[in-house]
């Protein structure tokens, strides 16, 4: 490959005044353009000899140039890849609390030196952060200075016409019988006509020169839009970073469980989890009440697997009237500048538990968390203690939307529908633990200070319950109804307002990259030199483009058939309305354009302007 | 016979038809190597040489000025038996296994591109499509064989371990994002695939003009090791073949193309995919252990682009950048979809 040629095209490259440094393969070429040149620069200051000048300010350039580097850029993008990994082989706070305490417990040993270093939360980490943001940082350094240049570059004039072609990697000759000065002329105006489809589109930038003796020629240039893509990219990359900071700031997330016929307040104590950035203000929650009216769900009858969730809710935002409205997964509901998503459901039987003194201690639908597919759920009742002198109940078991029975006590579940439910409990009594002050999880039973219910055989007492029926609590701890089996849901609200930013940045991007990675940026010269056969005109051409372009030959070949045939039509320059016809034989003597067999000269920096 | 069995069938069809092309090319980058050794009798005797004593073989790395014309020429022009029956088997196969996905929606009734069985298919059959668009332009019988090689293994694998039935879609993919966000990663993850091939052969082939392999100098510790793949050094008579194909300069043109088009719409997969998590999960980026994948696999590729014009890091280097990257590409469906439960377990296997 040719490196050493590239070196040396960067250093000769004088970026910054007008011509940017050809050679380099793609859109993201001109930083290596860059960086190899700050590192050429740097080589030379960092010798040995110049080490003892460099004052604290000298260091801090060294660093900065450093950091700015293709080459720290490149190792930065590595890290970064690597240091993404941890966080999917090893379990994340972020999604998962329970599993990193799980791992915890299961890997007592190397679990807290995990932790220390942050292996829970890679991506909330320390060392993380310091990657993506030395990573950005790098960027930046490296993307302000390109734009300030390309800014130039994009106001500059293309670079005068080398004075041999030799060196080109795409050559073509021809004659004509025109002034030097018309197929100059003609050549101008052939590269600026764009394509037929797109008036605008391949239009070159032309400077027509006078280079004496007769002598003319048309140099021009394309294809700005490649690097005005590149620099888009990063640029939006960086609006990206700073969106999605900006929404983590701002945003509020919060999870509900609704059960049907009942409603729920965009407020905080209606959420069973809520958290908010550091930006967000409480009182900017917007007020508004939903009811769940209706949940239907559907199954493959054969494999059991979901088929449709569509949560039926009226909503009333304040001010406004109430209104029906569907969730469904998929489908999330806009609400007073939040989005409510259908992230689960379930049942929640409808229970009441008289206690001994047959006042009613508990009542009220109770939600069961599906395990499985079948919608086996389990539950948990905690039976506070009204009348005085009773022990605290606790009520644990299993939900089975369409019981089967499959041994002597022994119950599953075959379907997710409610077809033929049945609770199977389990009985605790003591102290729930309710007044400790510390806080609980409401699907789960602290055991601690309970004692399950026997039988007198000493076996734990299960209970067995069909909607409507009632069963006594064993010890004459009371009684408990199932009234009926109302659905619910489980909702995820959440409001980012850097939404649209974050998407109009990712697009951005998008679009930046495509065109830095397919806009061609070529530069044609035209000479036409007087002193041919005949008295005619002898026309060369040569053309140049960054990176390897498989289209440069073709387009040389094009504008030069096209000039020899607007000289010959006359010397008065076809306007773009005009378009000659691309595939007549041009002139007696041919045009012809070639690539060479080697274009290692492709990366090549043309000569010293002529 | 249902129309989900039919497909399955035709998918079969496909994989034999691609076996035969793998078979085929695989012939044709023989008698490559067989016409290359006839041609020039010096080569001859190298063999042997390298057969006995190994190293020598360096000697081969310099081509005569004539030949890469000639031979590519003949390679392309002369097109022998083997390499129309890898060509013509080839077509065969992406019809029936084009045919195939269509049954195979038809059958499910909606888009074909819900599990893992579905991905392999359709992304087998965009690698192979891939393979015959750039084989009419430039009949490479390596890049033919890893591809088909990878078509082939991808089909099998499918048909044996991730087959499910046909069937309807559960809640969370039904959106039009399945067929833009999964169709594009598809698309990406075999254009990545014969990008991938041609940077293999750029490596070779980069390897044989420069004359140097890593098996030209003795390895510390494994030195036997070396000796037994002494023949297999890519300067050895083995690699003649590699002489025919297009210098390394082009064929790293070829795949900076393919990577080029292929990264594109690897950030349109990422950018779809964060709409649709925004859609159905209520987020558009969780750090999912597919969305890691991704994630991963971008800023590699994203590396390989800023690799290729860093100085000293284009070429050979920026290849491995390839290697890495399509690496993390297969893991992110296979490793990450088998063995990591996220939201993206789709691949209806238990």
């Amino acid at each position: 490959m040719s490196d050493d040629v590239r070196d040396e095209t960067v250093r000769t490259g004088a970026p910054g005044r007008g011509y940017r440094p050809e050679g380099l393969d793609d859109a993201f070429s001109d930083g290596a353009a860059e960086a190899a040149d700050r590192g050429a620069a740097h080589d030379a200051a960092t010798e040995p000899a110049s080490l003892p000048t460099l004052g604290p300010v000298g260091w801090l350039r060294w660093a900065w140039r450093q950091l700015t580097s293709m080459r720290v850029a490149l190792l930065l993008l590595m890290l970064l890849a690597v240091a993404a990994v941890p966080g999917s082989v090893f379990p994340q706070r972020a999604q998962d609390p329970a599993k990193v305490a799980q791992y915890l417990e299961d890997h007592p040993g190397v679990g807290p030196w995990l932790d220390r270093v942050q292996m829970f939360d890679v991506y909330a980490s320390v060392w993380f952060a310091a990657v993506y943001l030395l990573l950005f940082v790098s960027l930046v350094g490296c993307i302000l200075p390109r734009s300030r240049q390309h800014w130039r570059a994009l106001r500059g004039r293309p670079p005068r016409t080398p004075r041999r072609f030799g060196r080109f990697p795409a050559q073509g000759q021809g004659t004509s019988a025109a002034s030097p000065r018309a197929v100059v002329e003609a050549a101008a105006a052939s590269m600026r006509r764009g394509p037929s489809w797109l008036p605008f589109g391949r239009t070159y930038r032309v400077d027509v020169h006078d280079e004496g003796g007769g002598t003319w020629s048309a140099s021009g240039e394309r294809g700005y839009l490649r690097e005005t893509g590149n620099l888009v990219f990063h640029l939006a990359l960086v609006g990206l970073l700073i969106s999605v900071a900006t929404g983590q700031l701002l945003h509020y997330r919060g999870q509900a469980i609704v059960v049907q016929g009942r409603g729920f307040a965009n407020a905080q104590v209606d959420y069973d989890t809520f958290e908010r950035g550091s930006g967000f203000r409480d009182d900017t929650l917007v007020p508004f009440t939903m009811t769940l009216d209706r949940f239907d769900s559907r199954f493959d009858p054969e494999t059991l697997q979901a088929r449709d969730f569509t949560a039926h809710v009226t909503l009333t935002e304040p001010g406004e009237q109430a209104r029906a409205e569907t969730i469904k997964v998929n489908h999330p509901l806009s609400a007073g500048g939040a989005k409510v998503y259908l992230q689960g459901n379930g049942y929640a039987p409808d229970l009441t538990v008289t206690d001994a003194a047959g006042e009613v201690a508990f009542a009220g639908p109770v939600p069961f968390l599906p395990q499985d597919e079948v919608y086996t759920s389990r539950g948990v009742v905690k039976v506070p203690d009204v009348s005085g002198g009773q022990e605290q109940i606790g009520i644990v078991g299993y939900l089975l939307p369409s019981s089967q029975q499959v041994g002597p006590e022994l119950f599953r579940s075959v379907a997710p529908e409610l077809d033929d439910p049945l609770l199977v409990l389990s009985v605790w009594e003591g102290n729930l633990g309710l007044d400790t002050g510390v806080p609980q999880n409401v699907y789960q039973l602290d055991e601690s200070r309970m004692t399950q219910a026997t039988d007198d055989d000493g076996r734990p007492v299960t209970l067995y319950v069909r909607p409507g029926e009632t069963v006594q609590l064993p010890d004459g701890l009371g009684a408990l109804t199932w009234q009926g089996t109302p659905r619910y849901v489980a909702l995820d609200l959440r409001h980012d307002p850097a939404l649209g930013f974050v998407l109009v940045f990712a697009l951005t991007a998008l679009t930046g990259l495509a065109a830095s990675l397919f806009a061609p940026r070529r530069r044609l010269w035209v000479r036409a030199a007087p002193g041919g056969e005949d008295g005619r005109t002898v026309v060369s051409a040569a053309g140049l483009a960054r990176g390897d372009d498989v289209g440069l030959a073709p387009e040389l070949e094009r504008v030069l058939r096209d000039t020899l045939a607007r000289a010959r039509r006359g010397t008065a320059p076809a306007g773009p309305d005009r378009p000659a016809p691309p595939d007549r034989p041009a002139d007696p003597t041919g045009a012809t354009a070639s690539r060479p067999a080697h274009p290692s000269t492709l990366d090549d920096e043309p000569g010293e302007p002529a | 016979m249902t129309t989900g069995n039919l497909s399955t069938l035709l998918v079969w069809a496909a994989t034999t038809c691609f076996t035969i092309a793998l078979v085929a090319y695989t012939v044709d980058l023989a008698r490559v190597v067989d016409r290359a050794q006839k041609r020039r009798p010096v080569a001859a005797p190298v063999r042997e040489a390298a057969v006995v004593g190994g190293g020598q073989a360096t000697s081969v790395a310099e081509p005569p000025a004539d030949v890469p014309g000639d031979a590519t020429a003949a390679a392309a022009g002369g097109s022998s038996r083997a390499a129309g029956i890898a060509r013509s088997t080839t077509y065969l196969g992406v019809v029936l296994l084009f045919v195939a996905i269509v049954l195979r929606g038809v059958a499910a009734g909606r888009w074909p591109t819900a599990n893992m069985y579905e991905f392999t298919l359709v992304g087998a059959f965009v690698a192979t499509l891939v393979l015959a668009i750039v084989q009419r332009r430039r009949p490479i019988a390596f890049v033919g064989v890893v591809v088909t090689g990878i078509a082939v293994l991808a089909l099998v694998l499918g048909l044996n371990r991730f087959y499910v039935q046909a069937d309807a879609l559960p809640p969370a993919l039904q959106n039009y994002w399945l067929v833009i966000h999964v169709g594009v990663a598809i698309v990406a993850t075999g254009i990545f695939t014969v990008a991938f091939a041609t940077s293999v052969l750029q490596v070779l082939a980069d390897g044989r003009e420069h004359g140097h392999s890593h098996l030209d100098h003795p390895w510390r510790s494994a030195d036997g090791l070396r000796r037994a793949l002494q023949g297999w050094s890519v300067t050895g008579p083995r690699f003649a073949w590699l002489e025919q194909v297009p210098d390394a300069r082009r064929l790293e043109a070829l795949s900076f193309r393919l990577n080029a088009i292929g990264f594109v719409l690897w950030t349109l997969t990422l950018i779809g995919g964060a709409i649709w998590a925004e859609h159905a999960w209520g987020r558009y980026w969780g750090w999912d252990p597919k969305e890691v994948g991704t994630f991963v696999a971008w800023v590699v590729y994203a590396a390989y682009l800023h690799a290729r014009t860093t100085r000293g890091w284009s070429g050979r280097r920026a290849a491995y950048f390839v290697f890495a990257g399509y690496a993390t590409v297969i893991a992110n469906f296979t490793v990450v979809n088998l063995f990591f439960s996220g939201l993206h377990s789709y691949s209806g296997l238990k």
